[in-house]
């Protein structure tokens, strides 16, 4: 009976073990600190969670599709610098400076999708290559000067950022929208279908009449469109930027994707679980941040809770925590 | 017999999985220099017996001895400490390493200081190589080798330490008939030094000529044990699938339509040259040939994987130019490929989008997949294929291969196709499900589809085909039309002998 019992919690933590402990640290650092749950320190969290969060919502279509994207975060940096520099061009303004921004970034999306997906070449490689390719676009562009916008009170381009409905700020906002739009477009339509079915089986994909380069290319689309998003809420939100705003991000966009349990290998993950994924890392964050731990500390924690991740996700795979094989 | 002590004996195993009880009760035994059979169809419980053996999985219930002393297994390393070996049907060799390395893999003899002692191994595993009389040394690459004599590797290893029970799992699956004439004096030789030999396969004609007694196994519970001088094919049959069997053709006069497909002069590199056919609705025709014969490479080309060298292909008199299998499906062609697992299957996902993902833009609801249309038409092929699965949430890795290879079928019948092109329809399946997809592929053609058959097993394309067609190094040899075929003269063809003449 108790070895039954046994069994049943060993399986429970093996399949939501990420919850689980997810639930624990949320319990534990309340009880030690009231503040954590309090209203003003759960939107705080999310608020400060929605640039990362609307990155990690595109990052899903791509892990989902089979293959990775770890140029993101240089490519949040290249938004920000250059809707920031064509808002100060008076030939642009903002009006236009945000179109043109989305056009410049999906076209670099567009890039990687071509590679990625048309000449099949590897995912890791070619965007670990444009990590670096984009932050010497993002330096050569700027002339490694940081941007600012000189007169803050003369435009309505902090809004992205700085502005509210109905008491709720606009970046949770965009976050939420989008991370309803893509759960509907993933989970309803027959496009997101071909992303489970590429990222799955590309071969069997292929053979049932599914384009998958056109898929992967898609995928690639999506994950540049969400990057222009938070390149502009981050832009909006600072009124400058530095050319290294998104640096490093790529690796928590990924952390937050698995951590929501979708799998590295492709064809499984949801929006919404990306969503919970993102929570959870802005929650541990914060809790550790209000526990008194040092800032540089959470690069660590990020990269434990990342191996964490990874760990269960194969763990509840084989049903038991170790195993001699596969 | 039964005053020796047995070399192996399980008593009352049982396991299982969530919802599924996979092993009820099993007992077993095998004596010193018996060779036992273990049989039963796919998911009868045959692995989930040999993963509780080399402990990969632990049962629930029941205990195991070696020479009637308890053991525990707990992993496939201590199970070879205790006499208890495996030779697996896919093989797990380094291919860069020498034979010597792999067979003392995780063992290699040692000097001081760590280092391996390289004189005594390849000594003792020329030793062990001689015993099985193969023709490499101890310093071959493996990646060298043949299939064949890779296998032999993997019974080199199972010799380092004294075995006392030795279990083949599908040993002879990828060798061919002169390699399976050494298989078998190995495992004669292994029979006289006194091993307990469990043979585990679904070819009737080794069970007779190698082993003494049958047991066989069901559903995963224990169905018996036969003694093999004493039973024959039907009886073992019974057992296993509960039912007999009937493989003989059934002789309907066949009532074929127009032609559905026509191929002038196709060729694709040196993959295949010069094919020509014709398809007509209502009739099946089975490719038949060795492996590279370059059938597969046929199919793919109707089906716009390949692009051909030269050559025509007409859809009811219309030629058309293929180019993708997108392309391919819009003009009616489908094609059950080869590989279920690699070219067929989305594993992860569930049956129902399995069996709708070709089809999937023409099934929306406005921007969306309409969930309804796609269960109904799940419903409709689970009842006409006879799918056993849970529901249509269930995932496709999780059903036995017979099913999945209905899920395959279900998926292009629904295509409504003009060409069905199945690939070895039976490849990996057990017996019962075997005859079903037999029989419906029969019964596709009685309702009016052109059904194109490839298959490397002389029986399935005997017992399917109307007519066929036999290939030889890319090229057709001879074509057998209704009744015209025998057994010698199609092994004639495919190697080669005496066909129509088209050939080089």
């Amino acid at each position: 009976m108790t070895d039954s019992r046994a069994k049943a919690l060993g399986g429970l933590l093996a399949r939501q073990g990420i919850l689980v402990a997810f639930v624990l640290f949320m319990v534990g650092f309340a009880l030690w600190n009231p503040r954590f749950i309090g209203i003003d320190n759960v939107f705080g969290v999310i608020r400060s969670s929605a640039i990362l969060g609307v990155m990690a919502l595109g990052v899903t279509f791509v892990v989902i599709g089979g293959n990775l994207d770890l140029s993101v975060g240089s490519m949040m940096s290249f938004s920000a610098i250059v809707v920031l520099d064509l808002h100060e061009n008076p030939a642009f303004g903002p009006a236009l400076a945000i179109p043109a921004m989305f056009a410049m970034t999906m076209a670099l999306g567009a890039l990687i999708g071509f590679l990625v997906g048309y000449l099949k070449l590897n995912s890791l490689i070619v965007t670990l290559g444009m990590l670096s390719a984009i932050h010497g676009l993002t330096l050569a562009y700027s002339g490694g000067q940081n941007m600012d916008i000189a007169n803050q009170q003369a435009t309505w381009f902090g809004v992205f950022g700085r502005g509210t409905v109905a008491g709720v700020p606009i970046p949770v906002l965009m976050f939420g929208g989008l991370a309803l739009i893509l759960a509907v477009i993933l989970a309803k339509t027959p496009f997101g279908r071909k992303v489970y079915a590429v990222g799955g089986n590309g071969t069997a994909a292929t053979f049932s009449g599914i384009p998958r380069a056109r898929v992967v290319f898609m995928t690639y689309l999506i994950s540049s469109f969400c990057v222009a998003t938070a390149g502009l809420i981050q832009a909006s939100r600072t009124m400058g930027a530095q050319n290294t705003v998104g640096q490093g991000m790529e690796l928590e966009v990924l952390a937050a994707v698995i951590l929501g349990g979708a799998s590295l290998l492709g064809g499984s993950g949801t929006v919404f679980k990306t969503v919970i994924g993102v929570l959870i890392l802005g929650f541990i964050q914060n809790g550790l941040l209000l526990a008194g731990l040092q800032f540089y500390a959470q690069f660590v924690v990020t990269w434990v809770i990342i191996i964490l991740a990874v760990w269960l996700d194969i763990a509840a795979k084989r049903g038991r925590l170790w195993s001699p094989i596969a | 017999m039964t005053d020796q002590t047995p070399a192996l004996r399980l008593e009352n195993i049982v396991k299982t999985f969530p919802g599924v009880r996979a092993l009820g009760g099993v007992s077993f035994e095998v004596f010193p220099g018996e060779v036992h059979a273990l049989m039963g169809e796919n998911g009868a419980g045959k692995s989930t017996l040999m993963k509780v053996l080399g402990g990969i999985y632990q049962p629930e219930e029941g205990r195991i001895f070696v020479e009637e002393v308890q053991t525990v297994m707990t992993s496939p390393l201590q199970a070879k400490a205790k006499g208890v070996m495996f030779i697996h049907q896919e093989l797990s060799l380094a291919e860069e390493l020498s034979v010597a390395e792999n067979v003392y893999l995780g063992e290699l003899p040692r000097k001081s200081f760590g280092r391996v002692d390289w004189a005594r191994l390849y000594a003792q595993t020329d030793e062990i190589l001689d015993r099985l009389k193969v023709s490499f040394n101890a310093r071959t690459r493996v990646g060298d080798l043949s299939i064949a004599n890779q296998q032999m590797v993997e019974i080199a290893r199972a010799l380092t330490v004294e075995a006392k029970a030795v279990i083949f799992d599908e040993p002879t699956a990828s060798l061919t008939d002169a390699e399976k004439v050494v298989l078998f004096d190995v495992i004669s030789d292994l029979r006289a030094d006194g091993v307990g030999i469990v043979y585990i396969s679904h070819r009737m004609e080794e069970i007779f000529k190698i082993t003494d007694r049958i047991s066989v196994l069901r559903d995963g519970e224990y169905r018996g044990t036969l003694v093999t001088a004493e039973t024959d094919e039907d009886e073992i049959t019974q057992m296993m699938i509960g039912r007999s069997l009937d493989l003989s053709r059934n002789a309907a006069p066949v009532e074929v339509g127009e032609v559905a497909l026509r191929v002038e002069g196709l060729s694709c590199g040196d993959l295949f040259q010069d094919v020509s056919f014709e398809l007509r609705q209502g009739e099946v025709v089975g490719f038949y040939g060795l492996v590279g014969a370059g059938r597969t490479e046929i199919a793919e080309t109707l089906f716009g994987l390949r692009t051909p060298s030269s050559g025509r292909i007409f859809l009811k008199d219309e030629e058309l130019k293929i180019s993708s299998p997108i392309e391919a499906i819009g003009h009616g062609i489908s094609l059950v490929p080869e590989s279920r697992k690699e070219q067929g299957l989305i594993l992860g996902m569930n049956c129902r989008d399995n069996i709708t993902l070709p089809q999937v833009d023409d099934m929306t609801a406005g921007p969306f997949v309409a969930d309804g249309a796609e269960v109904a038409i799940f419903d409709q092929y689970r009842d006409r294929l006879q799918i056993k699965t849970p529901s249509w949430r269930t995932s496709v890795g999780s059903l036995s291969g017979g099913n999945q290879q209905k899920i395959v079928i279900g998926k292009w019948l629904a295509m409504r196709p003009d060409v069905l092109i199945v690939d070895e329809p039976t490849r990996g399946i057990d017996v019962g499900s075997k005859s079903e997809i037999h029989n419906l592929l029969r019964d596709l053609a009685a309702q009016g589809y052109a059904v194109m058959v490839i298959s490397s097993e002389m029986p399935e394309v005997l017992h399917v085909s109307d007519r066929i067609i036999a290939m030889y190094h890319g090229r057709i040899m001879r074509k057998f039309g209704v009744g015209e075929v025998t057994e010698d003269s199609l092994v004639q063809a495919i190697s080669g002998i005496g066909g129509d003449g088209q050939a080089a």
